[in-house]
């Protein structure tokens, strides 16, 4: 158990995926101007990483290996992935389809939003059992998650504040994701490994 | 058949096709089952748009109405500020709605509302009644032959009347 909530502790915050790793930065900068939006661009992720961790973990542990065919991993995932979320569009769209038209292009660029992909190729490396990859791909989406709704919340405030004409829009987005980073290292040798 | 087959790498070749047809053939019958099961509806997002329009009907928008004009803003990409009936107001919330940044209404449409509510100079009025035709919203009370006045409460400002009245005596004012 203890074991499970390293894994958790060290997704989230010691190696998280979006300010540590720089995986899966594109929704990050696109999908945060508003609270709403993000949340619910990061629960879309966070149902696919976890899908997509799963399912091709499975894959890899059950198929791929007994059959030396370790070479399709990164098709055999892509294919899982894809589908993952196109099941999370399909559902977005006949649960809230304002969110859907909200997110737009960003929802089906879940499939190539690296740290699915990147997720999934690491369980394959590190993962013991299933239940340590799914716990690895819930880790990475509450990371992902966590650092999506602070980033919103730090960007709604900043319309309102003062910002000088040259850093406005995007530079000042990507100075307060370097000062985020910048916190986030704070975490490491929080845990070992 | 069976030398081919008893060549490894025959076999491998076979396994790896097997394999991932086996898988895409699973995904694409998942996501079937799926599509028919969540009865899609994007007509309830036009909804959510329509229902923050004015419900003129004035066509100001360049669209035949206000339900063409919600479903032009979610599928070709309409710009959120041809509304002057809505004025202001409806820009902000159609900005907050869908995530877009809020512009200026565009003036050439008409004027914005809140820039004032129809007005007409009853000494000039001729009685004519055309402007009770093209009122959307039925905001002009009045009868051929008889003087009309607005009902300020139910006008939105749109200025259909303006350019009907053939002496000009209707005007917008605060």
């Amino acid at each position: 158990m203890s074991e499970l909530a390293l894994i958790i502790v060290a997704a989230v915050l010691v190696n998280n995926f979006v300010l540590v790793k720089f995986l899966g930065l594109c929704p990050l900068l696109g999908a945060s101007t508003r609270f709403e939006t993000a949340l619910g661009m990061s629960l879309a992720t966070t149902f696919v990483l976890t899908l997509a961790s799963g399912i091709s973990y499975l894959i890899d542990t059950y198929l791929l290996v007994p059959w030396q065919l370790e070479y399709l991993q990164l098709i055999s995932f892509i294919v899982v992935i894809a589908g993952a979320v196109q099941l999370t569009e399909l559902f977005v769209r006949s649960a809230s389809p304002i969110l859907h038209e909200v997110l737009g292009v960003y929802l089906p660029l879940i499939t190539t939003n690296c740290a699915v992909l990147g997720v999934a190729l690491l369980n394959t490396r590190q993962s013991e059992n299933l239940l340590e990859a799914l716990t690895f791909g819930i880790g990475a989406g509450l990371g992902f998650c966590l650092v999506m709704i602070l980033f919103a919340g730090i960007r709604e405030r900043l319309e309102a504040a003062d910002v000088p004409a040259p850093f406005r829009g995007p530079a000042i987005a990507l100075v307060t994701a370097g000062m985020m980073s910048l916190a986030f290292i704070g975490f490491a040798g929080l845990v070992r490994g | 058949m069976p030398d081919w087959f008893a060549a490894e790498s025959h076999r491998a070749l076979l396994a790896a096709i097997t394999l991932l047809g086996l898988l895409i053939l699973t995904v694409s019958i998942g996501l079937t089952v799926a599509a028919d099961r969540m009865n899609r509806n994007p007509a309830d997002a036009v909804e959510a748009v329509n229902r923050l329009l004015p419900q003129t009907q004035c066509g100001q928008c360049g669209y035949p109405g206000c339900r063409p004009y919600a479903e032009a803003i979610l599928h070709d990409a309409a710009p959120i500020n041809r509304c002057p009936p809505g004025g202001n107001a409806t820009l902000r919330a159609l900005a907050d709605l869908l995530d877009r940044p809020v512009t200026a209404v565009d003036e050439s449409l008409g004027t914005p509302t809140g820039a004032g509510k129809a007005f007409i100079d009853e000494a000039a009025c001729i009685g004519c009644a055309r402007c009770l035709q093209v009122c959307p919203v039925d905001a002009i009370l009045g009868a051929h032959q008889y003087m009309h006045t607005v009902i300020a409460d139910e006008c939105t400002g749109c200025e259909l009347c303006v350019a009907a009245c053939p002496v000009d005596c209707i005007s917008l004012r605060h």
